[in-house]
């Protein structure tokens, strides 16, 4: 891009609970911006559970929590504070 | 989505039973999308928790009154309806929804919820869809589609289906939509407009079960099912009832959208001017 990159103001935060997670993958397959993605790991009933690995990537939409069968995972947007 | 500041926990946390999660529901089930939307709508509606009461009946959707932290009431099988209009008359206050599957609310309680409709009864009912009984292994419902394969009709499926907008719609109900597992913004808008509505609201979501009828069908997993919803559902706000009916098993548009929202007088309303017309002063007023 030419000009500057336009300072974010707010920052995607995604939360996982992999204890209640059934890996289904709705979650990873529904993400507009693909941050999601399933882990190589096993919680004790031995699904993959999400991982929220491209911070950058999310933008706070929240479809995740909205689409998410199991109560696992949600996102929210967090304000960046100042200095951040 | 508004701006939140250490917010620690899912927002529907405050709704749910927590202890009893994780649910019972499979992997990739489209119940528990439909209880998320239901927790974000009452969140969004602003209706105190005390004022809100949930009647479930059997079945794998039966089981969201259990996961819920409202008042809620795991009834018998088919009369979700039966339980809530008792507990609506009772105490008019009570905001009811009725949460249940398509095999309990017409299938067993067919009648219950054609009555309940013609009436009018200031009830919200939340139907989940998914052309099977699938707590019990997969039984033929009335809205299984011609040629779906179900544990009681290994050759198919050769009767004809319920069309439940237009069943709704026909018996008097106010507001009447459809929804897929896909759509959650407008199933929970959907959700909020039904729960502000005074009268029998009825909301049909298709969700996918991808461990009875998806498998026994063939049709892939919960994902290549909500992609199916996604590329083959077409929005027709206020389209024809009798045009909405999803008669085969892979449809090439599934219409979705709000296709009825009318005013109506509901069952307390017009019995209380009926009977306060004919027996003048003497008559008092109910549930106002």
């Amino acid at each position: 891009m030419a000009t500057a990159e336009k300072k974010k103001k707010f920052r995607g935060v995604v939360y996982v609970a992999p204890e209640r997670c059934k890996g289904c993958a709705i979650c990873v397959e529904f993400c507009p911006t693909g941050a999601i993605t399933m882990s190589d790991r096993f919680n004790s009933k031995g699904y993959h559970y999400p991982e929220f690995t491209y911070p950058d990537k999310c933008t706070g939409c929240g479809l995740c929590g909205m689409y998410c069968p199991d109560f696992a995972i949600y996102g929210f947007r967090e304000k960046i504070g100042e200095g951040a | 989505m508004s701006v939140v500041e250490g917010i620690k926990e899912n927002p529907v946390e405050e709704f749910l039973r927590t202890d009893r999660l994780p649910h019972v529901w499979c992997s990739g089930c489209g119940i528990g999308t439909t209880v998320n939307c239901f927790a974000r709508a009452v969140k969004e509606c602003g209706i105190p928790l005390n004022d809100l009461a949930i009647v479930s009946g059997i079945g794998c959707t039966g089981r969201v009154a259990g996961y819920l932290r409202l008042d809620s009431f795991h009834t018998t099988h088919g009369r979700a309806i039966a339980f809530a209009t008792g507990l609506h008359l009772a105490n008019p206050e009570l905001k009811v929804v009725v949460y249940s599957g398509d095999g309990d609310l017409v299938g067993i309680g067919g009648n219950h919820f054609i009555h309940a409709a013609r009436r009018n009864l200031d009830i919200t009912v939340i139907l989940i869809n998914n052309f099977t009984y699938a707590m019990t292994g997969g039984q033929v419902t009335p809205t299984a589609p011609l040629d779906s394969i179900e544990t009681t009709t290994p050759y198919g499926v050769f009767e004809q289906n319920f069309n439940l907008p237009h069943l709704a719609a026909s018996c008097g109900a106010v507001y009447v939509a459809r929804w897929t597992a896909y759509h959650v913004m407008q199933v929970k808008k959907a959700m909020v407009e039904a729960l502000n509505k005074k009268g029998f609201s009825f909301i049909e979501i298709i969700a996918p079960c991808p461990t009875i009828y998806l498998r026994r069908n063939r049709l892939g997993s919960a994902i290549d099912e909500l992609k199916y919803y996604k590329e083959h559902s077409v929005i027709q706000h206020g389209a024809d009832t009798r045009d909405v009916g999803i008669d085969i098993r892979r449809p090439e548009k599934i219409i979705v959208g709000k296709f009825v929202d009318i005013e109506k007088p509901d069952y307390l309303t017009a019995m209380n001017e009926h009977l306060g017309e004919v027996l003048g002063d003497k008559y008092v007023r109910w549930g106002e």
